[in-house]
């Protein structure tokens, strides 16, 4: 059986590597946001807790797609006034930020509570010992804490990264024009509905193939060194 | 802020949120019966048997849920078979077809979480029910099912909190639930921030009301008491 895509094949593999593209950007984002939200919910500063706790169970509460409607939509005339106070009038927040961010803000809050799992994983005695080193809070961060979460936090972070891609396809609801748009609009001029939709699903499928064999080889990896418990 | 607006509409919100319940309770029921004969099969020692729900499971978790309800909503549409058959008037309807759709996507899930508990019950109780002369059926059902229900039950109610946020993607379908509502009010007072920090908190709400009633059901059936060996 062939399948006859009149044409639209070129475009959704274009939509294809804006699905990357947001997927890895979004990811980057989130990094940051679950290792600041981590950090937080693990430091002695109370109020520095109460705002990662409170970032988390927030930001996880609330369906994707409306973090992703409201951060497009939400944000118009804020940006706007932003773009004044910069002399850039007319300023707007494209789909691809507007879903980068939120898409970000959502992993994010699932990674803080897996980095911050990881964290207090980490014997207490490291830290411990770094601070009898004479070693600086930052460098304890960094030289001992952080290489080491790595290793726990990445199966995690893995499943994490497979929610994301599949929840990119919400950013076609504000039009970027990923696999789904690219879908959307191949089914409006062709109205063969089924055979787009499940071209698009076999590249979702084929996305998640692709990291699940990159997370395989990146635990491998960060496991080298290490003898699996009870074998 | 503009509060006004905010409880004006407040009661239209409600009605979304009552169909977002509706659309969640029966996905997660009918995703749950779905499941058990596929969580079953997939904690088999039998390896034909393994594989048979394998590539559903593998499908339903590897694509998106919008994928698969436009698969469902628009693209069933695309055969004649389907649009003259008696089950029509059904898959023409957007909320059954979410609803079908949703229940699809949820049992492939739970049908691993149950998997993975059936696989994490200590084998001496497998053995000690076998040893008792019992049938494999009636291990299964007196002692395998109710262990699993208790190991499972934790995973089983962040799936639920997660159907619920995933129940949004209604809205893309035209039905009229909570964001579907917002959106449809949004279109009409052109204040999102208000609407959309209503309806968050609205699905706050509920998620911390099943997060308390998932806990009460943990007490009950005494989920703690089973966790130590």
């Amino acid at each position: 059986m062939t399948i006859d895509l009149h044409g639209f094949g070129p475009a959704l593999l274009a939509g294809m590597l804006m699905t990357v593209k947001l997927a890895l950007c979004a990811l980057l984002l989130g990094l940051v946001l679950g290792l600041l939200g981590a950090l937080a919910k693990t430091s002695p500063n109370k109020p520095l807790q109460w705002l990662g706790g409170t970032y988390s169970t927030l930001v996880r509460g609330v369906p994707e797609l409306l973090w992703v409607l409201l951060i497009y939509f939400g944000t118009v005339s804020l940006v706007n006034r932003i773009g004044e106070a910069l002399n850039i009038p007319g300023l707007e927040l494209s789909a691809f930020a507007a879903g980068v961010i939120a898409l970000g803000l959502c992993f994010g809050a699932y990674a803080t509570e897996v980095f911050r799992g990881a964290i207090l994983a980490i014997p207490k005695g490291h830290r411990e010992a770094g601070l009898a080193l004479g070693l600086s809070r930052g460098r304890i961060l960094s030289r001992i804490i952080l290489p080491q979460m790595w290793r726990i936090a990445l199966p995690g972070l893995g499943n994490l990264f497979m929610i994301l891609m599949k929840d990119t396809a919400l950013v076609s609801v504000i039009g970027l024009e990923e696999i789904m748009r690219h879908a959307q609009i191949g089914v409006t001029v062709t109205k063969q509905p089924f055979t787009f939709y499940m071209v698009a699903a076999i590249m979702y499928l084929a996305l998640t193939v692709i990291a699940m064999t990159g997370m395989y080889f990146l635990e491998r990896r960060a496991a080298r060194g290490f003898v699996r418990a009870g074998e | 802020m503009n509060w006004d607006v905010i409880i004006k509409y407040l009661p239209r919100l409600a009605d979304g949120a009552i169909l977002t319940l509706e659309l969640v309770a029966i996905a997660v029921i009918a995703g749950l019966i779905l499941a058990i004969p596929m969580g079953i099969a997939r904690a088999s020692r039998n390896p034909w048997l393994r594989a048979v729900p394998y590539g559903y499971i593998f499908f339903f978790r590897g694509t998106p849920l919008l994928v698969q309800l436009f698969l469902v909503y628009y693209g069933l549409a695309q055969f004649d078979a389907v649009r003259n058959s008696s089950l029509w008037p059904y898959l023409r309807d957007p909320f059954w077809c979410t609803v079908l759709t949703m229940t699809l996507h949820t049992a492939a899930y739970i049908a691993e979480i149950l998997r993975g508990a059936l696989q994490a019950i200590p084998r001496g109780e497998v053995e000690a029910a076998r040893a008792l002369g019992m049938s494999k059926g009636k291990a299964l059902y007196y002692i395998l099912l109710p262990r699993a229900a208790r190991i499972g039950l934790p995973a089983y109610s962040n799936e639920v909190i997660l159907m619920l946020k995933a129940s949004a993607l209604a809205s893309t379908v035209t039905l009229l639930e909570l964001t579907g509502m917002a959106r449809t009010i949004i279109a009409r007072t052109y204040l999102p921030v208000e609407i959309f920090f209503a309806a968050g908190v609205f699905y706050l709400l509920i998620s911390f009301v099943l997060v308390q009633g998932f806990k009460l059901l943990e007490r009950w059936l005494r989920v703690d008491a089973c966790q130590g060996r």
